[in-house]
């Protein structure tokens, strides 16, 4: 055994075998083993054009926002422990959170990260549209980029009522008063007195579009458990069903767009 | 020079200079998109931005910590404009002189290994984010402000500042249109992109010349009507929506005059010089003529015309009125924008009774 290397040890036990089937990536065999065999790294394919490979072209901005999307899932749950939706315990949960933990920076993390995730995913748009990207036969897979894209700003803004501020209700105010303004759907919108029978109001505050999203007339404690649930749980399970459609698609569609 | 940079930041003032510098910029790509003009905006813009933030009044808006992201925006929405036009520049080039696009070349062309070509670029991503992110909070605390008081509102009451493009459009529009109508026609309209545009060229590959009018169009409503408005939205309005330069302290007793008036009142009142008419369609019908010659004639017209023919020829029919009718909606902000600096405008239709404002 003399003059092998401690990675070689380590390569030769038993338990590295059992976890990674293949041997070093240094031959051509083994680098399409690697990425084959692993469920993370099978969502690419074992080769690709290498224009497809260049940061100029991709930017990267797709992958990032993939990837602060998962590093949102994670200090999400993290704060999941701490935090509970209601008006009682809601911002002080969060001042708890500033100060029992001295160092901690998960809120940040998700906050900022969520914010991050805004910007690469309009980013990722406009590089999809500048290559022409989006052109047959992709084109579905752009229509599913687009509600992907509207998600993450549902995402964003469901989270931004939770720490129950001045800032949080506020803002969800002025954005969910532009649902009663909803044509046919919302009581201060147009159309809405047309469905009006005698006396009877069809559409009114408390059946419209907005009392739907709020679950009440104003932002209160039932808006807060609403946003709380589309938040952590109902958008990120669509959103992720979407992501596996994305994804999927891209490869089926040709991998990463190039000149035909 | 404080004074003429609030006054020129004005949206009556900045958006035509914005507009104007946005053709310049498209017009003169192959200029803009050189590495020579880069490093020199650069080098321009450096110390611009450290004179802007000499100012305090600049500097509390731009550090206020949920307009952070706004900056990251625009510094990279600056960079990767400038970017895309010059990768555009390159390969617009090379296709004049009868070459590939870069992106077509033989060796770029060639397939890679994903190990490690593609997946170590992703893990230096990956790293570099993260430790963007881990800095970014360290240096910058979430902000938590009193607790949620249903009873007193703060003012300004923002949205979230990537919903601030449609909230600056309520300065133009009622909320049926700039809250639900229009960003159902952005949505609609993104995803209706690959379905209008039959141009097969350009796929895979930056090129402006060869897909000239769907760069135009889409830039124009994403880095002007999109990014401009969050950016005057975010930093330039302060209580009751009211406008402040960037120089410019938040005072909440700055008050300004509001003169808008409804067409119908400029017609039956200012002009014909007699009462408003009792029946309210009869009141509206100079708004509502003008409403359907802009939603159903104007897109005729343009079909009859040369422009119109050319296009139709391309893509068709149904493509063509699906492609004007969007355009229309989204001329329809800049177009109620001129009409308000130019004449005080504040409905084209105003029937209040209705709910139905435009």
């Amino acid at each position: 055994m003399a003059g092998k290397g401690l990675v070689q040890k380590v390569r030769d036990t038993q338990v590295w075998k059992s976890i990674f089937r293949h041997g070093p990536p240094d031959n051509a065999r083994n680098r399409a083993a690697v990425v084959a065999g692993n469920v993370f790294l099978h969502l690419h394919p074992i080769k690709l054009k290498k224009s497809g490979v260049q940061l100029g072209y991709t930017w990267c901005m797709g992958g990032l926002t993939f990837f602060i999307f998962l590093a949102l899932t994670v200090t999400g749950v993290l704060l999941m422990f701490y935090y509970r939706p209601t008006a009682e315990y809601a911002y002080n949960d969060i001042i708890a959170l500033k100060e029992h933990v001295p160092l901690g920076i998960m809120r940040e993390i998700h906050r900022w990260g969520a914010h991050a995730m805004v910007i690469t995913v309009w980013l990722h748009m406009f590089r999809v549209f500048m290559t022409g990207s989006y052109k047959p036969p992709r084109e579905f897979n752009w229509g599913v980029g687009v509600i992907l894209l509207v998600l993450t700003l549902l995402l964003s803004f469901t989270g931004y009522l939770l720490p129950w501020d001045q800032l949080a209700i506020w803002a969800i105010t002025v954005g969910s008063n532009m649902a009663k303004a909803t044509p046919f759907m919302g009581h201060g919108g147009p159309g809405a007195m047309l469905a009006q029978i005698g006396d009877f109001v069809m559409v009114s505050d408390k059946n419209d579009v907005r009392f739907q999203l709020l679950a009440g007339r104003f932002v209160g404690e039932p808006a807060l458990l609403r946003f709380y649930i589309l938040h952590c749980v109902f958008i990120p399970l669509v959103v992720g069903v979407l992501i596996a459609v994305h994804f999927w698609r891209v490869r089926k569609d040709g991998g990463i767009s190039a000149p035909l | 020079m404080k004074e003429i940079i609030n006054w020129l930041a004005e949206p009556i003032r900045s958006f035509p200079i914005f507009t104007v510098l946005f053709y310049l910029m498209v017009k003169n790509y192959r200029v803009v998109g050189t590495k020579k003009f880069g490093i020199g905006a650069l080098l321009v813009s450096i110390p611009v931005v450290a004179w802007f933030a000499a100012d305090k009044n600049f500097l509390a808006i731009i550090l206020w910590p949920d307009n952070i992201p706004i900056n990251i925006l625009v510094i990279l929405i600056s960079f990767f404009t400038w970017f895309t036009l010059y990768k555009c520049a390159e390969n617009d080039k090379r296709i004049e002189a009868g070459e590939v696009p870069i992106e077509a070349l033989p060796e770029n062309r060639e397939k890679v290994w994903c190990w490690p070509n593609l997946v170590y670029t992703e893990l230096f991503a990956i790293i570099a984010c993260t430790i963007f992110l881990i800095v970014w909070a360290i240096i910058f605390k979430a902000p938590l402000e009193e607790p949620a008081n249903p009873t007193w509102a703060p003012n300004p009451a923002k949205a979230p500042w990537y919903f601030l493009g449609l909230q600056e459009m309520l300065v133009y529009f009622d909320p049926w249109m700039a809250g639900v109508v229009l960003p159902g026609i952005i949505v609609v309209g993104l995803i209706a992109i690959p379905y209008i545009d039959t141009n097969p060229k350009g796929n895979g590959y930056f090129t402006f010349a060869e897909r000239k009018m769907a760069i135009w169009s889409f830039l124009y409503g994403w880095l002007v009507l999109w990014i401009y408005l969050i950016i005057v939205g975010t930093f330039l309005r302060g209580p009751n929506w009211t406008f402040y330069g960037p120089f410019e302290f938040w005072d909440f007793h700055k008050v300004e005059a509001m003169y808008n008036i409804n067409l119908s009142e400029y017609i039956w009142i200012k002009i014909l010089n007699v009462p408003m008419p009792g029946n309210l369609v009869v009141r509206e019908i100079f708004g509502i003529i003008l409403t359907v010659l802009y939603v159903a004639v104007l897109p005729v017209l343009i079909a009859r015309g040369k422009f119109g023919q050319k296009l139709i020829e391309k893509m068709g029919q149904i493509r063509f009125y699906i492609f004007i009718f969007l355009v229309l909606g989204m001329t329809s902000l800049p177009i109620k924008m001129v009409l308000r600096w130019a004449i005080d405008l504040k409905y084209i239709i105003a029937l209040p009774e209705w709910e139905l404002n435009l």
